[in-house]
């Protein structure tokens, strides 16, 4: 017989050791669609229970070899967590006897003779029974495994951050943190390490919720930053792509509160961008707070063109100190549910006798603030002291970091050929180069400039032998560039010499930079004099002024720029 | 003649439509049974064993009951509760008169085999 669409198909196991009874029974179950099994005392029960297992059992009292209420307390300990209806087939009317079945584990009882209907009702209730007992169970397994993956998680992002925060030059003189287990996890990340010119650059940041969404954007942020400081690159470029970086990967509404600063011992200045933490303070020698709000939004709110790395330069003597914090020690809380807060902040600073203690005094007391039974370590400190630099003077973080800084000193020579004059630009490759001169890259925009123009300038009036005149009104700009386009491809003869030459100082680097070209040059002060507004005299006028010094040698067909860059820059 | 009646025929009838083409086989089935039964009590009575004859008894009235034989059903309980207080003093009687009745009960089911 099938089973009803609707249901799945009830296998029921019968044990009765009355052929009549079985007989009787067997067709009743089997009519109501129901798979039937069938035992003919106690052990056959159990036996074929554990072979079978079958969602609903009935059971005769009386049975030879094993009776029903043995064979039901067997069966209840195989069935084990899931609920298998055991229901006694009995004319036993006694109230002990059928206290003792229920006591053995028995559901229900179904008298004789049977009623077809009352058993179907009473399986089907069953049934039901046992599904939604099944259901909780697969349920409570389910929350179980999901518990344990986020355990897991959990535990990989504890270890994704420990060697995040691990990469860098914690060990620095000038630099005291504390950073607890419990913030770290909950999205706070700091990062520090020197930079090639000796400054220590250390940033602080907090990002908004906690476990794994913290630490995926705390990767590309730590990466980011030792990457780049180790190469030179400056505060302003370092803050203006940790913040495209984030603004990309972090869903709308996560960002990250920063702070972030580089101190110069030479100069004994600092410079501090926050973005959303808490006002650090600068700790004077006369005892006196000052604090530096945060002036800008979080990184990864701003697009790049929006975003703001302005930095705020403050002067520091030697001994004065500088404190960062995450929002954790003003919102540390104590028995009484108040927070730590700003004002005992202030006053722990103005109790301070010695500086040198500070740092120990600021976490004595929120510890003793928030009591002992509370988690009160649950705070990020971080302490920069303004002094000499030592010795041990520069100390980048890796060799490799050591071998790219000294591109010092060097030159190169790049002579452009007919061949590749018409699609060649030489402007790319030479950038490449110069942007290994760490001290360099920040100009690379002015570079480009100069570079191109002095190029176009060689190319375009030296070896094409335009005219720059045609580019006087608009309409000439398009003929100019038609003949520049049929000149160059038509050429055979000539060629654009770039040597580029660098060395360095004790305060930078200087570039010099000679274009020379095969044509016949021209007199550099005729065209300068040309009028302001001539769309092609601004060419060299613009070199001029962006460079430190400018010269035309020979017939006018090589031109030599100095380029000064300096390390504050 | 007991007063009550051999067989409770509803009882009967909605059997046959349980069981359909399987009726005759399940009177087959009874009848042999039943004899079955009635052997072990006598057995069991013979040799004082009280256990066995109240579990025969037991299994008698429960086939009976179902089969709808009602005037059965009576002296079975009556041997299966002596039985179990183990007083088997005048069980003989009670067991011939169970017999007897049977036989009338077959002669009327015969008409369904």
């Amino acid at each position: 017989m099938h089973s009803s669409k609707d249901e799945r198909l009830i296998t029921v196991l019968v044990a009765d050791d009355n052929a009549t009874d079985r007989a009787i029974l067997q067709a009743i179950l089997r009519q109501q669609g129901h798979r039937v099994l069938i035992a003919e005392d106690g052990q056959q029960a159990v036996d074929c229970f554990r072979a079978q297992r079958p969602d609903i059992v009935l059971l005769d009292v009386l049975m030879p070899k094993l009776d029903g209420v043995d064979a039901a307390r067997q069966i209840k300990v195989l069935a084990g967590e899931e609920l298998v209806p055991i229901l006694f087939l009995t004319s036993l009317t006694d109230t002990d006897s059928l206290v003792k079945c229920l006591a053995a584990g028995g559901d229900d009882f179904l008298s004789k003779p049977y009623n077809a209907v009352i058993l179907q009702a009473k399986i089907r209730s069953f049934f039901r029974m046992r599904t939604m007992q099944r259901t909780m169970l697969e349920q409570r397994d389910q929350i179980a495994q999901h518990n344990e993956h986020f355990m897991q998680e959990q535990i990989v992002a504890k270890q994704v951050f420990d060697n995040i925060t691990s990469g860098g030059d914690m060990d620095a003189e000038h630099l005291r943190y504390y950073l607890s287990p419990l913030t770290v996890f909950n999205g706070d990340v700091m990062v520090a390490s020197t930079t090639p010119a000796g400054n220590l650059m250390v940033m602080l940041g907090d990002f908004t919720g906690h476990g794994l969404p913290a630490a995926i954007g705390a990767m590309p942020l730590a990466t980011t930053f030792y990457g780049m400081v180790d190469k030179g690159f400056s505060m302003t470029d370092i803050l203006a792509e940790i913040n495209g970086k984030l603004k990309s990967i972090l869903p709308v509404g996560l960002f990250c509160c920063a702070t972030i600063v580089e101190m110069n011992f030479r100069k004994n200045n600092l410079r501090i961008w926050n973005g959303g933490l808490p006002a650090a303070y600068v700790y004077r020698n006369n005892g006196t707070v000052e604090q530096v709000k945060s002036t800008h939004l979080p990184l990864g709110v701003l697009n790049n063109k929006k975003f703001n790395a302005n930095a705020t330069l403050i002067n520091m003597e030697h001994g004065e100190r500088l404190y960062l914090w995450s929002d954790g020690i003003h919102e540390a809380r104590n028995h009484a549910g108040e927070m730590f807060g700003e004002a005992r902040l202030l006053a722990a600073f103005d109790k301070n006798k010695n500086a040198a203690t500070l740092f120990d005094e600021l976490l004595q007391s929120v510890k003793t603030f928030v009591g002992s039974s509370q988690k009160s370590d649950d705070l990020s400190l971080i302490e920069l002291l303004m002094a000499p630099p030592s010795s041990a003077y520069v100390t980048p973080g890796t060799e490799q970091a050591l071998s790219q800084s000294q591109l010092a000193e060097w030159s190169l020579s790049f002579v452009v050929k007919p061949s590749s004059f018409a699609m060649f630009d030489p402007l790319p490759l030479l950038l490449s180069v110069l942007l290994e001169v760490p001290g360099l890259r920040n100009h690379s925009g002015t570079l480009y400039t100069i570079i191109s123009e002095l190029y176009s300038n060689a190319l375009e009036h030296g070896v094409l032998g335009l005219d720059s005149s045609i580019k006087d009104d608009p309409e000439g700009f398009e003929y100019y560039y038609q003949l520049r386009r049929e000149r160059a491809q038509a050429i055979r003869e000539g060629y654009v010499e770039i040597k580029l030459a660098h060395k360095t100082h004790t305060e930078g680097g200087s570039l010099e930079i000679i274009v020379s070209d095969s044509g016949n040059g021209f007199v550099l002060g005729e065209r300068i004099k040309h009028n302001d507004t001539d769309y092609c005299g601004r060419g060299l006028k613009l070199v001029a002024a962006l460079c430190d010094t400018l010269e035309v040698r020979g017939a006018g067909n090589v031109v030599a720029a100095t380029y000064r860059w300096h390390t504050d820059d | 003649m007991s007063e009550q009646p051999l067989i409770d025929h509803t009882v009967l009838a909605s059997l046959k439509t349980i069981m359909g083409r399987d009726f005759s086989q399940l009177i087959d089935t009874y009848l042999k049974d039943s004899e079955l039964c009635l052997c072990h009590m006598q057995k069991a009575l013979a040799s004082g064993n009280s256990e066995a004859l109240r579990r025969a008894a037991h299994s008698f009235k429960g086939s009976c009951s179902n089969i709808g034989a009602t005037s059965l059903v009576a002296h079975s309980q009556h041997i299966e509760q002596a039985a179990a207080s183990d007083y088997l003093v005048g069980l003989e009687t009670v067991l011939i008169t169970l017999k007897s009745n049977f036989g009338q009960v077959r002669q009327q089911l015969a008409v369904y085999l």
